[in-house]
């Protein structure tokens, strides 16, 4: 494990703690890479970049925020507005969180696409997942701490979906409320949380990266690596293109941070919260959108309700929306086994490619009917685009998966490549 | 030689089921153990003191006229208090045996006295405050409560009747000081 430097401090710290070794060859010119990664592998790292801004910025927040139901809403005016450069850090921490979710969504559908949740890599996948539901705990409790009217009927709307549960909703509510309703006790724990959580997502990204280099990246053509023709060092080449990344990325950040704050915002978190009021269109933020799609498509009349509650006798409409919403997530945990085939990219998978890319737009669809009003014609599409979610994840894929015949798949990374080269060079 | 081995092997047995007693007793005292230490730190979660001491609320029924509705705070949620006209009275009333009530219950039972509907304002569903409490909001198709959240409608008497919420607004527990007075919770 131990290396040799030329540098004699170097040698001294590496003798006792091999830690330079360590990082070279996480993310060093010791770490071999496939070398065919094309640009959607940039968003693992780019995740990685948005969870530091994230950590950073709150942190400096936190040093200016009071969680008390009296004074939350004018500490964040006062960080906006008094605060040296507090609205820049504020205003970073805010769009950051919807970065980050832009940035994790497409990382999650590029995994989807290329199977790269597949064996031996059903573990990393897993702990993808769980990544996704922290942030997304996160996030929510997050939204709250400002205190404004979307962040005190979000927090009521979403605390309530748990007193759907059977027998102990009730106490599990007011267990955490720590009280009989949203109040001060609910803000003080979230901001607890709040903090707590990121640092949670850090060792859950460490043991993700543990389970990542184990076998390493998946590629682009979803081949095993058979040698080292196929690879190339991590650093410079991996670490060059992923500040490339980084630095379009920044810019279209920066692009809404600068120009556009409140873009992704409801400008109804501008009025402090009034738990006497209800605000008369309660939207969460966009990228709770698809689940809060499905929860709301179920309703007595839902038929995929009235088949799995065997006609209103197992459950209420309720409870089932708050298991579909709950579920729709957890189902992706078992996407390894839902899927039966060995080979990985969608490349070699005309069929599945097809199913993906209509379960990108019905994931796209639940998301704009999440933002619309409960009625007409947007109950209907939601209903619909419900239960393809459902049936692309517990029937399509499934049965898609054992039938489907693939195309020849490459004999490994670089025959493919040289191939390629071969048939450009013929032309 | 052989002798003590079969003399160890006799004890053996005894100590054996002694020792199996003593691992399941020290691992069923240091379960409960571990149990009573998590607990504090489950229930610290749960209402404190303080706020379970501001659980009733006195309201003066005098300046409420038939026909109108007010809004109090009871443990942080708003409870409706509405002088029922007798129109309202009778329509909750003739509609005790509607088909389409989601959740079946006799207005007689839902009132004290039957000009007064005191209840939790706090939609079924997930928690929005219904609309309808002043004369100027929609009061849905059933001329009670609509919540805008979710499309939830409320008869005269509170019932659900039509929308995704499962039950009827919430009666809480109340009582009459007096004719003009009322205690809730």
């Amino acid at each position: 494990m131990s290396r040799q430097f030329k540098n004699p401090i170097l040698n001294w710290v590496e003798y006792r703690l091999p830690i330079i070794s360590f990082i070279d060859d996480s993310v060093g010119s010791g770490y071999p890479t496939p070398k065919n990664l094309n640009y959607w592998w940039n968003f693992g790292s780019l995740a990685g970049i948005v969870l530091v801004i994230m950590l950073v910025s709150g942190i400096v927040l936190a040093m200016h925020y009071t969680a008390n139901v009296d004074y939350a809403f004018n500490s964040i005016e006062r960080i906006m507005r008094d605060v040296n450069y507090g609205w820049l850090i504020r205003y970073i921490h805010m769009n950051g969180g919807s970065m980050f979710f832009i940035v994790v969504y497409i990382h999650l559908f590029r995994g989807m696409y290329y199977g790269s949740y597949k064996a031996p890599r059903e573990l990393l996948w897993m702990i993808g997942v769980i990544i996704l539901l922290a942030m997304m705990a996160t996030a929510f409790m997050g939204y709250v701490l400002p205190w404004g009217q979307m962040s005190f009927w979000g927090a009521t709307v979403i605390t309530n979906l748990f007193s759907a549960i059977p027998i102990v909703g009730d106490s599990i509510v007011t267990l955490l409320w720590g009280g009989f309703s949203v109040d001060n006790p609910t803000l003080n724990r979230f901001f607890a949380l709040h903090y707590l959580l990121p640092f949670v997502i850090v060792g859950l990204v460490i043991i993700h990266l543990w389970a990542l280099h184990e076998h390493k990246s998946n590629n682009p053509l979803g081949v095993d690596i058979k040698g080292e023709q196929d690879l190339i060092p991590f650093h410079p080449y991996y670490t060059i293109k992923d500040l490339y990344g980084i630095s379009a990325f920044l810019m279209f950040f920066m692009f809404f941070v600068f120009f556009a704050p409140n873009f992704f915002g409801e400008p109804d978190n501008y009025i402090p919260a009034d738990p006497m009021v209800t605000p008369p269109h309660i939207v969460p933020e966009w990228y709770f959108l698809p689940y809060y799609a499905i929860l709301r498509a179920f309703t007595g009349d839902f038929i995929v309700y009235q088949v799995i509650s065997l006609g209103g006798l197992l459950m209420s409409a309720k409870l089932a929306g708050v298991l579909a919403m709950f579920a729709s997530i957890l189902l992706l945990l078992f996407l390894p086994w839902l899927d039966g085939s060995k080979v990985r990219s969608s490349k070699f998978r005309p069929y599945y490619a097809m199913a993906f890319w209509v379960f990108f737009i019905d994931s796209l669809v639940l998301g704009y009917i999440g933002g619309k009003p409960a009625e007409g014609a947007f109950i209907v599409i939601g209903q619909i685009a419900t239960a393809y979610y459902f049936a692309h994840l517990l029937v399509i894929i499934p049965i898609l998966s054992r039938l489907e015949r693939p195309k020849p798949i490459p004999e490994s990374i670089s025959a493919a490549v040289t191939a390629a080269h071969a048939s450009k060079a013929a032309e | 030689m052989s002798d003590s081995a079969s003399a160890e092997d006799n004890t053996g047995v005894d100590e054996k089921s002694r020792r199996d007693f003593l691992y399941v007793s020290t691992a069923a005292v240091g379960a409960v153990g571990a149990g009573i230490a998590v607990w504090p730190f489950i229930h610290q979660m749960n209402p404190a003191a303080d706020t379970l001491a501001l659980s009733t609320t006195e309201v003066n029924l005098e300046p409420i006229e038939e026909g109108q509705s007010i809004t109090v705070v009871w443990r942080g949620k708003p409870v409706f208090v509405r002088y029922r006209t007798a129109e309202e009275i009778a329509l909750a009333a003739k509609e005790d045996s509607a088909g389409d009530l989601i959740d079946p219950e006799k207005d007689a039972a839902r009132v004290q006295k039957a000009q007064w509907l005191i209840m939790v304002g706090i939609c079924t569903h997930l928690g929005c405050i219904p609309l309808g409490q002043k004369a100027s909001e929609p009061k849905g198709e059933y001329g009670g409560w609509f919540c805008p959240c979710h499309g939830s409608h409320y008869d005269t008497s509170g019932r659900i009747r039509k929308g995704p919420a499962p039950k009827n607004l919430v009666i809480p527990t109340y009582s009459f000081l007096s004719d003009t007075s009322v205690k809730i919770g």
